[in-house]
């Protein structure tokens, strides 16, 4: 027993070290292979202290830009409301219509942290669960998308941004509905690959990709971005780079997505 | 004694919150990511006992993660980084040893050594840093050049940083 402690006392440094590394080191393996949702929650409290003060500072620097972007806005949302009120179809189906339900409930937020330089890329949001916020919603700004919820506090909400390398997402070519899955390299934070499209599909640079709508998350057509450059490797798939609509280095705006048929579709998805 | 521990602790916040504040804002390039927060590793005093030095480095490490959301990924590189902290200490020793009442800094060991021994921790802790933070060796030369460009990045900071803190002389 002596010489054991003796030994533990000799090499305390290294065992310590040993320790200390493993704790680290399964801390991050685990957040390498899974997202740590709870966790997230428990630290997003924190560090949001900070980061909305720094961003309520930095906002003004970004005042013009997002006045830009709010009339265009609202210049394209106008656009569509006459629409509505010719066609006469739409306009009258609110949320207790039972025949055409209401399937997508926006809420806008503002971003108050965001990251573009790291490979596992954050933003926070200055709503959360008292605003309706749940884990797993999608989040998309006037431009396209912007990625999804993962960890929920009462006031805040951390987001998955789409330049994560956790982060998928279904995606389709818009012209001709063939469908694959966006997921980012890691290489540049505007642009993202997409994968699984057969290599017999024509597709051109330029086109645009947008979301499936396969997910429950995302509402289909949700803007993500143009083909940039596509190439065939290794088999029958291609690999397509796609330019992001979303400038995430100038995002301060966003809309949450909650799906109302969520659940039910959930449900039904999980029965193959 | 007391006066050193509160300048020690007033020098982790203040170090965190430069990290936190400032230069987690930056974000100029995905290449230079500076990671100052290192600096707090390298001005502890030689007489840390090496217990002391590798807790300290996992609290430090623990709190930046909490701000960067990346569990666990900047614990485990501080806490390595301290681990070699001694035997660096070691490798570029003066002739006759570190003198007592001083401290790891250019003020009293010159730039030279300075700049070998934090070149050294830097680049270490930046290297395990960032190909933990990837997770494969598939991008493996595009993720070494972010090492080494962020890791001069950092090491300008550190060396700044010397110029900025005013030293008492002999306490």
């Amino acid at each position: 027993m002596r010489n054991l402690l003796n030994l533990i006392y000799k090499y305390h440094f290294f065992l310590l070290f040993i320790l200390l590394e493993g704790i680290a080191t399964s801390m991050g393996i685990r957040y390498n292979l899974y997202q740590k949702a709870g966790f997230v929650a428990f630290t997003e409290n924190i560090s949001a202290f900070f980061n909305e003060s720094i961003s309520s500072f930095s906002d003004y620097f970004n005042l013009v830009e997002t006045n830009r972007k709010l009339s265009l806005e609202n210049t394209i949302l106008k656009n569509q409301l006459q629409r509505v009120y010719r066609s006469d179809e739409l306009f009258f189906f609110g949320e207790n219509d039972t025949v055409h339900r209401q399937k997508y409930f926006f809420t806008s937020a503002r971003v108050i942290s965001n990251t573009v330089t790291r490979m596992h890329n954050y933003l926070s949001l200055d709503k959360g669960s008292d605003q309706g916020i749940q884990p797993e919603m999608g989040v998309v700004c006037s431009e396209g998308i912007v990625g999804v919820t993962n960890g929920v506090t009462r006031n805040y909400t951390s987001v998955l941004s789409v330049i994560n390398l956790n982060f998928h997402v279904s995606a389709k070519l818009k012209k001709n509905n063939y469908f694959g899955t966006i997921s980012w390299d890691g290489s540049d934070y505007r642009t993202v690959i997409l994968n699984e499209i057969p290599y017999h599909v024509n597709v051109a640079k330029g086109d645009t990709i947008v979301t499936s709508g396969y997910s429950a998350i995302f509402p289909e057509g949700i803007p993500v971005g143009t083909v940039e450059e596509a190439s065939v490797e290794n088999g029958s798939f291609y690999r397509i780079k796609v330019k992001l609509f979303t400038d995430f280095r100038h995002l301060t705006y966003v809309d949450v997505i909650r799906n109302l048929q969520k659940e039910e579709q959930k449900k039904l998805q999980s029965h193959d | 004694m007391i006066n050193s521990l509160l300048r020690y602790i007033f020098a982790f916040i203040l170090i965190i919150l430069v990290q936190v504040l400032i230069l987690d804002n930056i974000q100029f390039s995905r290449y230079a990511v500076p990671f100052l927060y290192i600096l707090f590793l390298l001005i502890l005093p030689f007489e840390t006992p090496g217990w002391l030095l590798l807790i300290l480095a996992f609290f430090l490490g623990l709190t930046v993660d909490l701000f960067e959301h990346t569990y666990g990924i900047h614990t485990a590189a501080t806490v390595f980084a301290a681990w070699l902290r001694p035997g660096v200490l070691k490798l570029f020793s003066p002739r006759d040893g570190y003198m007592s009442n001083t401290r790891p800094g250019i003020s009293d060991y010159g730039v030279g050594w300075f700049l070998k021994y934090s070149a050294t921790i830097i680049f270490v802790h930046h290297f395990f840093l960032f190909y933990f933070e990837v997770f494969s060796f598939h991008h493996f030369f595009s993720t070494l050049w972010r090492v080494i460009v962020s890791s001069a990045f950092t090491l300008l900071l550190v060396v700044l940083s010397q110029f900025f803190v005013h030293k008492p002389r002999n306490e």
